[in-house]
């Protein structure tokens, strides 16, 4: 019988070529192939690390974890070196049999923040295997001149029809859920398929009031435009990019709470460079490299090390000092099963097509 | 030369032709299909990801909203376009009309995606258009163009106008003038004449280009993801939701051979419309 395994490598022929194309400069023991999201390409975050080392690093995006195993799965074994991939998703890699071992003792994790460690996602079976290198919010992003800040201080206004029609909703619908969850006191890290309907009563009333559901380039147009005042699912990782040509442009993190979105660094056991897997690492959670990303050009996010070296512009604008308390009220992104995954992509498919 | 051997030489010019389809659309529309029956949530051989599509009317509502942003896109392409060629056909002195031409498809050039984002822009509240109502008086405040199915229509007729453009000219370009002066002779004025006996003679070029319009529109995931503001989903987004997170890529492969399912009943229409035409 055909295995649902060899299914996925025939249907994604296509992701197979991309990745050939990724890794066509593949094994060379002077590079490292990436497979990350965009705040990876960034020159500036790369080039230290490639002087330093003499070395190149072939980075290849995806977005959605599904595209990037996708990938992985297209590829032959050591094609890649290290992946960023949702601090929730670590242990999909881990169940494929994709990820080395990282040696604790040689990474910073002393000095991250212990909110975002994440150890029951990112250490499986006592092993670690990914560790937090950013982290943000999907909360309320806002354009304060436009806006009541005030209002924003509770997630009870996305179903206010005060704002109707200036209202534009992130699409990615975990982080959404989560929030929508939160706002009727639900737990993220409590949900069951019985919390949907609830969830999708919330939902629904977010889309009437909304303009648009945008993804990440969308969002950032939509608040820079002025077609949208508020984001759901907004945070730093919006208005922050944009902050110096649009200063007004801000989050809150509502009473209720925020969900706390966190990106970990994996690297392959498969890997052909594994010492430079190791040092990419080691430089990304670096104070150095943890700036430059924090900063990179494609977004800006907090980086998981509280001694990374931003300089106070940076900081403010990141709101580096009201993180405890950020964190304190923070949930972490909903992790559903396999099986809850689907049927809150469903609910979410359902708000979509709802008129 | 024999009936095999005449055989033999036809085999082997169609050949490579006929390798090039099997291995970049039969191979990958079999393993497409093979995939597609065996569900990501494991359990073997199932029709479920099919019965999915038709128990769920927010999968059922993406193909219906597929079809008609489609055919609205398809309409009014054709009523803009046929103009159109027919003034590059028979207004634009001849000398001129490369260059017309040139111009028409001068948008082409551009990408698809960056064509796409200006026109997010250039509807957006504060964009040009609705300043432009704004200052003529036609609008007191901005309307909601951008993020909705009007802008994804604008999007595709923008691209598409050019490309039906080019087939509706390329036809009425082959009508011998001698059709417009015998209908003029039998004592048909110009609308008449344009009715009965021009129209019907571009129908094919209309056809081919509307049915190139409909199976690029309707497999298109750009234009409406980025201007229809996800205030709807068609069938492209709906399939690409499966992969992003989930990597349902069986999910994926029957929402698409369903979507080909349609392509293929709109080709068997068209193609049976062109050949009642020829007979």
């Amino acid at each position: 019988m055909l295995s649902f395994r060899l299914g996925r490598r025939l249907a994604g022929a296509s992701f197979g070529i991309l990745a050939l194309y990724g890794a066509s400069a593949a094994n060379a023991a002077d590079e490292l192939n990436a497979l990350v999201w965009c705040d990876h390409s960034d020159p500036n975050l790369l080039a230290p690390f490639e002087e330093a080392n003499g070395v190149k690093v072939n980075v290849k995006e995806f977005e959605g974890t599904g595209a990037g195993l996708a990938i992985v799965e297209q590829s032959q074994p050591g094609d890649w070196d290290v992946m960023v991939i949702d601090s929730i998703d670590v242990r999909r890699g881990v169940d494929r049999g994709l990820f080395a071992e990282l040696p604790e003792d040689k990474l910073p994790l002393g000095d991250l923040f212990p909110e975002v460690r994440m150890d029951d996602m990112t250490v499986i079976g006592g092993k670690r295997y990914g560790i937090t290198e950013k982290f943000g919010y999907n909360t309320i992003g806002f354009n304060k001149s436009k806006v009541d800040a005030a209002d924003m201080q509770s997630l009870s206004i996305l179903t206010n029809d005060k704002y109707k029609g200036r209202v534009a909703i992130y699409d990615y619908y975990l982080p959404v859920i989560g929030l929508a969850a939160m706002s009727i006191g639900k737990k993220t890290a409590d949900l069951t398929e019985a919390d949907l309907p609830a969830i999708k009563e919330v939902l629904l009333k977010m889309k009437a009031n909304a303009k648009a559901v945008t993804d990440v380039v969308s969002s950032q147009t939509a608040l820079a435009t002025g077609e949208a005042d508020i984001l759901v699912g907004g945070g730093e990782w919006v208005s922050a990019v944009i902050a110096k040509e649009n200063p007004d442009l801000d989050f809150s993190v509502p009473d209720e709470g925020a969900v706390l979105w966190s990106q970990s660094l994996a690297m392959f056991k498969d890997s052909k460079n594994p010492d430079l897997a190791l040092r990419f690492i080691q430089y990304v959670l670096s104070p150095e490299g943890q700036a430059r990303l924090a900063t990179s050009s494609c977004y800006w996010g907090m980086p998981a090390n509280a001694k990374a070296a931003l300089n106070d512009e940076q900081k403010a604008i990141l709101r580096f000092a009201e993180q405890p308390e950020f964190l304190k009220r923070a949930q972490p992104y909903p992790a559903p099963s396999e099986e809850l995954d689907k049927k809150m992509q469903d609910v979410w498919t359902e708000m979509l097509q709802a008129q | 030369m024999s009936a095999g051997r005449q055989s033999l030489a036809g085999w082997a010019s169609v050949s490579p032709a006929l390798l090039w389809t099997l291995v970049f659309f039969a191979a990958p529309f079999a393993a497409m299909a093979a995939v597609s029956l065996f569900p990501k949530d494991g359990g073997g051989f199932s029709l479920a990801n099919y019965t999915q599509f038709f128990a769920n009317p927010s999968y059922w509502r993406a193909l219906t909203n597929s079809l008609e942003v489609t055919l609205i896109v398809t309409a009014v392409s054709i009523l803009l376009a046929y103009p159109f060629a027919w003034i590059l056909a028979f207004v634009v002195p001849e000398r001129w009309q490369r260059l017309a031409l040139m111009l028409a498809v001068l948008p082409f050039w551009t990408s698809y995606v960056v064509r796409s984002y200006s026109w997010l822009l250039v509807l957006a509240e504060k964009g040009a258009v609705n300043n432009a109502l704004i200052h003529l008086g036609l609008l007191a405040e901005p309307i909601q163009l951008a993020n909705t199915r009007a802008a994804t229509v604008i999007g595709f007729v923008h691209f598409f106008v050019m490309l039906l453009t080019l087939t509706i000219f390329a036809n009425l370009k082959q009508l011998s003038p001698n059709y417009r002066k015998a209908a003029a002779d039998l004592g048909a004025g110009p609308i008449r004449s344009f009715i009965h006996v021009i129209l019907p003679l571009t129908m094919p070029g209309i056809m081919v280009g509307a049915f190139l319009t409909f199976v690029l529109a309707i497999g298109d995931y750009i234009t409406p993801q980025i201007l229809g503001g996800n205030n709807e989903l068609l069938m492209p987004q709906l399939i690409m939701m499966q992969i992003g997170r989930r990597g349902d890529f069986a999910s994926a492969s029957a929402l698409s051979i369903i979507l080909m399912a349609v392509v293929t009943v709109a080709y068997l229409l068209c193609a049976r419309w062109l050949k009642i035409e020829r007979a």
